[in-house]
């Protein structure tokens, strides 16, 4: 929407280009070395002159894998993605993948082309007002139209999309600006200087009332979100843990954030947290959120939720301060600052970790057997359970030794919660889903961009059998690129979320959530990928072991059981601690009161 | 309640519909915005008045700072500021209007004591123009009416407002300023936020 005037005066020397080689041009300068996108008339000039340039591209089969692509990529790396697409069609493909990055704050640049400037607004073939499309899933956009400005936007785009609270970023370039010439000069075509949300402030009264809260507290909670991730705490937040000795949940993004081993990690929290976590923040005095935002899965009934605690809010936009839940201490700021700010003014003499002792205690009580629980009291009767399937794989990994170099993509439903339940994240981005907006479809092309990412780690893609056939046209892209991903399908014959509500709350009317599927493998042998199905326990671990150990893709279609659920589940509407348990003979509502 | 922002913004294609993009997502209702040039060729102002919760303030001020486009954003109070408004406003007054010629010098008297200014006079109608608050300006429309002239039509700018010069404390309290005390006095605390950037404390219920 923006139109960019250049006028930094260039070196004498600096070579004159075409748009479209400045586009390549400034990406390599920006180290790019991977794009994901889809040519088309629009953005032809561009992709002519990729031939000079060593940028490697991959070809997706829809835009939308683009940009979940470029997403996985960003995510797995914590580098910048890049997605391209032509316009119209092309780059109105894009916008659930964009969205997705919006939602999870992930740094994207995308490039679409764009009709020519003279017939813009003019509704020319293939002319659609992307800038106008994505003004509020995008964190800025910009509209090019001389060659120009091609290198200052682009670079600028960057610098916005990776700082403060990151998060994607589109670049139209209409095909005039592509095809006219102009002088290219990285080092001068540097954009504006970044400026801060010029709200960021630490008040030193603040961060005294927060530590004055922290050394106070019996009964403190640190919630670890994706801000750590994408602040790069993950070692300050582990240090500070452990010297006040509190203990840790984690978001669905926060997942890796904290390693799950960890004496002071209780797992994930919200709608499908386990039940002790969700006891706990019930029963806190003070929450201390790191980089999170409060989401209404994590926090259920916000009339009833935590309300013996003092909240602390660390967090990079201020935007979200009292945004869901009201915090008695805001500190804004980049989380590893604020950190180091707070830790530097502690006196640790005076700190004293016995105090929360007790608390570390009786969380463990609550806790009791129930992180196997589930598992165990499933019924060995032949079928197979996701559970099983996710606990396998992680346990096999683990085994092997490759946890530490595993990474995870996850759809969207009910095994993207059994995964976040059962599957134990040591360390940090070794999980890639879509965590706000929820988008199925998202896996496969994830787990590609972040193997293209991590080409040394094993990425594995974890997907139920519904959304595994909204982008299953990306295997083809895996056999272009000779990529090795293993693919486990979770497949019940169901959208099994949706299914899981219609019986939980729709009376069992399961209207459209039973969905017929092809035969994955034969799907997957139509693509030249092997694949086996696995309807039995046993055969669980040396498939996995057999798809980790391979050279190539490998296909696991996993037949489990149809009418299972996600549980503990939190009911719309309902408390943190108002849990539902899985169905038993006699069906529990849990209360901390009965605990 | 109605709230006052001053943005300070681009001046580039496509800044007002982010900020208006911005108020629609937030489903907050603008009550009036102005936007026009300023001292400087690459910044356009934007007077915005919207009518939001009290606690929505410090939200909407650090959602308008993530605009890239915004260079500054103020919340400003009635006493803190000079608010201004201009409105044209055609009544029907002649020969053929009821009190016939008489009402013409009926709305030349009005105008006066408004402090309004008469720029069109036709066969049948007569235009004011009148600079003020909202409540004067509304004040005027509301004599005319009630002095059983026929509105034909009202213009309205919108609110433009400008933050007042540095004056002492005894003036800014003569104004009725609240904000007096730290607007312009050495504060004890050099990083203390501005009031308006501390955190609001009252909430609305959530829904459940």
């Amino acid at each position: 929407m923006e139109n960019v005037k250049t006028q930094n005066t260039v070196m004498p020397h600096a070579p004159t280009l075409s748009g479209a080689e400045i586009v390549w041009a400034t990406l390599g300068g920006e180290g790019v070395s991977t794009v994901f996108g889809y040519p088309g008339g629009a953005i032809l000039p561009i992709y002519d002159a990729l031939r000079k340039f060593p940028i490697h591209h991959v070809l997706v089969r829809h835009e939308q894998s683009a940009a979940h692509m470029a997403d996985g990529y960003a995510r797995a790396s914590g580098e910048v993605g890049v997605c391209m697409a032509t316009s119209g069609p092309g780059a109105t493909n894009l916008v659930t993948g964009l969205a997705t990055a919006m939602l999870d704050s992930i740094p994207l640049v995308a490039i679409t082309g764009q009709v020519a400037s003279k017939v813009l607004g003019s509704d020319a073939f293939q002319e659609v007002d992307i800038t106008g499309i994505t003004l509020p899933i995008t964190k800025h956009n910009f509209l090019v139209t001389r060659a120009e400005d091609i290198a200052t936007t682009v670079r600028e785009a960057f610098q916005i999309a990776r700082s403060g609270r990151p998060g994607p970023v589109l670049v139209d370039i209409t095909k005039d600006a592509q095809q006219a010439t102009a002088v290219f000069d990285f080092a001068m075509a540097k954009p504006r200087a970044y400026r801060p949300h010029p709200m960021l402030n630490v008040v030193s009264g603040d961060k005294n009332r927060a530590l004055e809260l922290i050394t106070t507290s019996r009964k403190p909670i640190i919630f670890a979100g994706h801000g750590i991730i994408q602040s790069g705490a993950e070692q300050e937040v582990l240090a500070f843990a452990e010297r006040h000795g509190i203990p840790v949940a984690t978001t669905l993004l926060g997942l890796g954030a904290f390693p799950a081993s960890h004496p002071l990690a209780l797992g994930m929290m919200g709608m499908h947290g386990e039940s002790w976590v969700n006891h706990a923040i019930q029963n806190a005095d003070l929450l201390l959120a790191f980089g999170m935002r409060f989401d209404d899965r994590v926090t259920g009934n916000l009339a009833h939720y935590a309300p013996n605690a003092k909240k602390i809010h660390i967090e990079i936009d201020p935007s979200e301060i009292n945004k869901n839940v009201k915090v008695d201490v805001a500190l804004i700021g980049d989380l590893k600052q604020v950190l180091t700010s707070i830790e530097a003014a502690t006196e640790v003499a005076k700190l004293d970790r016995t105090v929360t002792a007790a608390w570390r205690e009786e969380i463990r009580s609550l806790k009791g057997g129930a992180s196997v629980r589930d598992i165990i009291n499933l019924p060995d009767n032949g079928h197979l359970y996701a559970a099983h399937v996710i606990h396998d794989i992680w346990q096999e990994a683990k085994a092997a030794g490759r946890l530490a170099d595993t990474v995870i993509a996850t759809d969207v439903g009910q095994h993207q919660m059994w995964e976040a339940q059962y599957f134990r994240h040591e360390d940090t981005r070794s999980l890639v889903t879509s965590g706000g907006l929820g988008t199925m479809g998202f896996a496969l092309p994830a787990a590609i961009g972040a193997k293209m990412a991590c080409p040394d780690k094993d990425v594995w893609v974890i997907v139920g059998d519904g959304g595994f056939q909204m982008t299953a046209a990306e295997l083809s892209t895996i056999q272009q690129e000779k990529l090795h991903i293993n693919i486990a399908i979770i497949n019940n014959g169901f959208l099994g979320m949706v299914r899981q509500w219609q019986e939980a709350f729709y009376d069992k009317n399961y209207s459209n959530s039973p969905i017929l599927s092809p035969n994955f493998v034969k799907l997957a042998d139509a693509h030249g990928i092997p694949g086996t199905h696995v309807r039995e326990r046993k055969d669980v671990v040396p498939t996995v072991t057999r798809a980790r150990t391979g050279s190539e893709t490998y296909l696991i279609d996993f037949v489990v059981e149809k009418e299972d659920g996600v549980y503990p589940m939190i009911a719309p509407g309902s408390a943190l601690h108002e849990m539902v348990r899985r169905p038993t003979k006699d069906p529990l509502l849990e209360t901390s009161e009965d605990q | 309640m109605l709230h006052t922002f001053i943005a300070l913004v681009d001046n580039k294609p496509g800044v007002l519909t982010r900020v208006a993009s911005l108020f629609r997502r937030l489903n907050i209702n603008i009550v009036s915005l102005t936007v026009g040039e300023t001292e400087r060729e690459d910044v356009s102002r934007m007077t915005i008045v919207c009518d939001a919760p009290e606690n929505a303030a410090f939200r909407v001020r650090a959602s308008l700072y993530k605009l890239e486009t915004t260079r500054n954003v103020d919340e400003v109070g009635r006493s803190e500021a000079v608010v201004r408004e201009l409105c044209l406003i055609k009544v029907s007054a002649g020969p053929n209007a009821p009190h016939g010629l008489q009402s013409r010098t009926q709305v030349f008297e009005l105008s006066q004591v408004f402090r309004a200014r008469v720029v069109d006079l036709a066969p049948d109608s007569v235009m004011l123009e009148m600079t003020g608050s909202a409540s004067k300006i509304e004040g005027l429309i509301q004599v005319l009416r009630e002095s059983g002239y026929e509105i034909l039509e009202v213009s309205r700018t919108g609110r433009m407002a400008m933050r007042r010069g540095a004056h002492s404390n005894k003036v800014m309290k003569a104004l009725g300023s609240k904000a007096h005390q730290t607007v312009f006095d050495g504060n004890e605390d050099p990083d203390a936020l501005d009031p308006m950037d501390s955190l609001p404390n009252q909430f609305a219920e959530h829904e459940t």
